[in-house]
């Protein structure tokens, strides 16, 4: 999958992948994708989690080895001046 | 996206290990677009004192405990295995090893996404501790029923 931007957060724990990614998807214009890289297995369950609360979208995960990229389409501006 | 989701915690304990899961839960909860609101009361009051300068507070009793008390962010010790500051310590060690932020460090992350930290002031005023000891980033001063009317609207409510 294609991504506009690449968030590095391997060797991070719960809530780092998910706090960067919050301030990260603020930089992106809506329609873009982030794509989000972490080891934490965690996140698999918390990125779907925090997209379904804040409404970006997660468009699928990939898991190689021990990498699990997530891809997150922005689909709108809004938190974007908390 | 649908209107602004509450999340509001009272932080009773002032436990190390304790104060992190709080921290944790609130900045998670502020970048999933919630409104934050962190109450803290009796032995949670040390995560938010300073760490620097003397408690100042009148009567025998009360500089009793705010001496053996002292609180602040560097001096919380965690629920097992302290070991008089042993393993405190390794565990501290390993959390930084982890990249965990520490408790200053998410106490800012906190202040930054907007969370909202108040202190109790029955606390404050049974335990002698002045608002001044408390540390810059604490937005006030509240009472119970400030807590349950913040709660009263709230998706998500923890005692920690």
């Amino acid at each position: 999958m294609k991504a506009d931007q690449v968030l590095d957060c391997v060797g991070l724990y719960c809530p780092m992948p998910i706090v960067k990614t919050a301030e990260s998807i603020k930089k992106l214009r809506t329609g873009e994708v982030l794509e989000v890289v972490a080891d934490d297995k965690g996140i698999k369950q918390d990125m779907p989690a925090w997209c379904k609360m804040t409404g970006h979208e997660c468009l699928g995960i990939e898991e190689d080895g021990g990498e699990i990229k997530v891809y997150v389409k922005k689909t709108h501006d809004q938190g974007n001046n908390q | 996206m649908q209107e602004k989701q509450k999340f509001t915690i009272v932080v009773f304990n002032g436990d190390l290990d304790r104060a992190l899961a709080s921290f944790i839960m609130a900045t998670t909860a502020a970048s999933m677009g919630m409104d934050v609101t962190m109450f803290f009361t009796f032995w949670g009051l040390n995560v938010i004192k300073k760490n620097e300068g003397g408690i100042k507070s009148k009567g025998l009793m009360r500089k009793m405990l705010n001496i053996m008390n002292r609180g602040g962010s560097k001096r919380l010790k965690m629920s097992k295995f302290h070991m008089m500051g042993l393993g405190t310590g390794m565990m501290k060690q390993l959390m930084k090893d982890s990249k965990v932020p520490s408790i200053d460090e998410f106490i800012a992350m906190a202040k930054a996404m907007g969370v909202k930290m108040y202190a109790c002031t029955t606390s404050l005023g049974v335990m002698g501790i002045t608002e001044d000891a408390l540390r810059p980033e604490v937005d006030g001063l509240a009472g119970a029923a400030y807590f349950l009317g913040e709660s009263s609207d709230a998706k998500v409510s923890l005692f920690v």
